[in-house]
């Protein structure tokens, strides 16, 4: 991982995709806060018609969120990472250069035409997998241009061993495609019917249990392929870089990788406990997901190991602090998952507000906090100026630290409460609360979510305006940063 | 070998896809077929109710309501029969849905009638107080695509060969010969119904959105 002088690296798809992630992630977290409060103060509901209750907007939050902001910000960081780690400039073929911008463009108006389409109400109805099938087609070929930049840049490449980071990228290329194409198997009812009604309605190749079960091995491994496989390669990549201190252990790094693309796939079907597909099924998932702790943990160790004998840069260096709290987010997520995954505990927590509070704490604490830190080191590299202000930087941590923690926490509470509200049998064993008690009852947690919604959004707000910045207005950098990102 | 894998990309890539494509073999593949086989005496839904699916779907009603009762005395109490594969037979995608802001939908049709839905799509909080559920007077608006919904029918009679009868064929004749039979099932749920302007509209040969839903949320028992 030595800085290579002699090479002149070509950031332009690169900032591209930076722009565009931090537009998407602006919007998936406005969509967020409001469907947060509007589960506090319904009345939110009635602000744009029919195109503005909770259930029609929480599908473009979440796709907002997955495929506009994550997988935007996982592009940005492979058009930095790829080049570097491969030690070859996009600026060398002008074939790679041509399919990373055809890559951008396809993936920015996909991703618009996707959230208008969803918010028009065509959706398939499977979660993280709404889109209906023409916006399928488009994300087919954008990951297909994705495979072509991948092992383009590799085939040119000059260091002729891959670092981790490239075999997170690669597993994520390959994890997705397997999946997404799998669970979107689905005949477009227009051309099997002779030309009747819509051209936009498809209809799922699986019905029911099978529906099911192939729905939740995507579900949980898009989750799996898109948040946690490529924002680990990104760790491997920007903390070493950042912190200027090597990985603390090849094996480890080694064990993490192979054990996490063995185990993950098994664990689907933990969203299907106490559901009508096989018993076998659901043992095995729980099973897998306990043992999953194993390279989940590997790696946030590893990451934590690293940065044995320095942690003096905790508080030198605030992004740093992002990506040591983003690890730790990731090992108290990837702890909490499993726990939910144990029958008798998911009784209680299934159908519960406990889930999208475990879902937050990894994508507000770890994803996000991995994308923007990631993004900051790259702005002084790519932009040639060092970053706007340290201070902002700081004000945003603490912002986002103290929602990330209102939200589990009020989700913990509100998701137990109501697990216990429905089960609960008076002396005579009759039930004890009619469905709509246990609804009231979660009010005082809705309005903390939507306080630490806020809090969030502002901070991002923050990071956003901090970038802005950073690429038009800071003072501008005479050479390349060796590790710490410099900040005024 | 791991050192030699990473010098060697194409079998790195190979390597990973095997490991990763491994465990959904296993799992998903061998009761495939048994899985999908319906539920003695279960029918397939009719034009109307496929139509009430889509907007279900369209509404995205999923993200609150769940159609999967586990087998819990606390569940079976609240909600009837644990839900059994073979009922799903005939859903596609599945609506099991994985959150309950609101309750299960699974059998609402044993215990909510069409004049209950009427009212509450209309105005959630005045039928149960304190509900959070927003109002969906759109739907009584919007017109149901009923003719998306008989092409869905077509589609899996002739792909998938669920039993819908000879008269389901992919042509526009045939459509126009059903297209009766849906209307006159509409105008049943709207006898049921007080809104004068869907009762218009479904006499005018319209049918409005909340019919379609109400039919569907009827059907689920």
């Amino acid at each position: 991982m030595q800085s290579n002088a002699a090479l002149e690296y070509d950031y332009s798809v690169a900032k591209l995709f930076t722009y565009a992630t931090i537009l998407f992630g602006f919007l998936a977290m406005l969509i967020g806060t409001l469907i947060a409060a509007q589960l506090a103060f319904p009345e939110l509901n009635y602000l744009i018609g029919e195109y503005g209750t909770f259930s029609r907007l929480r599908p473009v939050h979440t796709n907002t969120a997955i495929f506009g902001f994550t997988v935007g910000g996982v592009f940005a960081t492979f058009y930095y990472v790829g080049q570097r780690v491969l030690k070859v400039s996009m600026a060398e073929s002008k074939f790679l250069m041509f399919i990373g911008k055809l890559h951008f463009w396809i993936w920015f108006f996909g991703a618009l035409f996707a959230t208008i389409t969803l918010l028009m109400g065509y959706s398939q109805s499977k979660e993280y997998a709404q889109y209906e099938w023409p916006a399928d087609v488009a994300i087919v070929i954008l990951w297909v241009l994705w495979g072509i930049s991948i092992f383009g840049l590799i085939g040119i490449r000059r260091e002729k061993v891959l670092y981790i980071s490239m075999w997170y990228y690669i597993a994520t290329f390959l994890g997705i495609a397997m999946l997404y194409i799998f669970n979107n198997m689905a005949v477009p009812t227009y051309f099997a019917s002779g030309g009747l009604g819509s051209i936009m309605h498809s209809v799922s190749m699986y019905s029911g249990a099978n529906d099911a079960m192939v729905q939740w091995w995507y579900g949980h491994n898009a989750v799996a392929f898109g948040f946690t496989v490529p924002i680990v390669g990104m760790i491997y990549y920007f903390l070493p870089k950042e912190s200027g201190q090597a990985i603390y252990s090849y094996k480890l790094s080694l064990l993490s990788f192979w054990g996490l693309m063995f185990l993950y796939l098994w664990a689907g079907a933990h969203h299907l406990l106490y559901s009508p597909v096989p018993d076998w099924v659901q043992t095995m998932a729980s099973v897998f997901s306990i043992v999953l702790i194993l390279p989940s943990w590997g790696s946030a160790i590893n990451m934590l190991l690293t940065m044995k004998g320095e942690w003096n840069q905790l508080t030198e260096n605030p992004l740093i602090k992002f990506m040591v709290l983003a690890s730790t987010f990731y090992m108290l997520s990837t702890l909490e998952g499993p726990i939910q995954a144990i029958k008798s505990v998911n009784a209680i927590a299934h159908f519960t507000d406990w889930i999208p509070g475990h879902v937050h704490d990894g994508v507000l604490g770890w994803v996000t906090f991995m994308i923007m830190a990631s993004l900051f080191h790259m702005a002084p590299r790519m932009f040639k100026r060092e970053i706007y202000s340290r201070k902002l930087i700081e004000v945003q941590f603490w912002l986002q630290t103290t929602a990330v923690v209102l939200y589990f926490t009020s989700m913990w509470i509100a998701g137990i409460t109501q697990g216990m509200m429905w089960r609960a049998v008076d002396e005579y064993g009759n039930l004890m609360y009619s469905f709509i008690d246990t609804v009231t009852v979660l009010h005082p947690y809705y309005a903390i979510r939507t306080l630490s919604g806020v809090l969030y959004f502002v901070g991002f707000v923050i990071f956003a305006y901090n970038m802005i910045k950073t690429m038009s207005s800071s003072r501008e950098l005479t050479e390349e940063p060796q590790f710490k990102s410099p900040m005024a | 070998m791991f050192h030699w894998l990473e010098k060697n990309p194409f079998f790195f890539a190979v390597g990973v896809f095997l490991v990763i494509a491994f465990a959904g073999i296993i799992t998903i593949l061998p009761n495939f077929a048994e899985s999908s086989r319906p539920v003695v005496g279960l029918k397939p839904y009719t034009v109307l109710e496929l139509a009430g699916k889509e907007v279900y779907k369209k509404d995205a009603c999923i993200a609150c309501h769940s159609q999967m009762i586990r087998p819990f005395k606390a569940e079976t109490d609240r909600y009837g029969q644990y839900s059994l594969s073979g009922e799903y037979a005939y859903d596609r995608p599945f609506l099991w849905g994985s959150k309950r802001t609101g309750p299960d939908l699974h059998r609402i049709g044993n215990y909510r009638t069409t004049d209950w839905h009427e009212n509450h799509m209309w105005e959630p909080i005045d039928v149960v107080p304190g509900s959070i559920m927003p109002a969906y007077k759109h739907q009584f608006t919007n017109l149901a695509d009923i003719e998306t919904a008989y092409a869905e029918a077509v589609t899996v009679k002739n792909v998938f060969a669920t039993p819908y009868g000879d008269e389901f064929q992919a042509t526009k004749a045939a459509w126009e010969a059903h297209k009766p039979k849906v209307l006159a099932d509409a105008k049943a749920i709207a006898a049921d119904m007080k809104n004068q302007d869907v009762k218009d509209a479904v006499a005018a040969g319209n049918i409005p959105e909340v019919v379609a839903i109400i039919a569907y949320m009827n059907r689920l028992k």
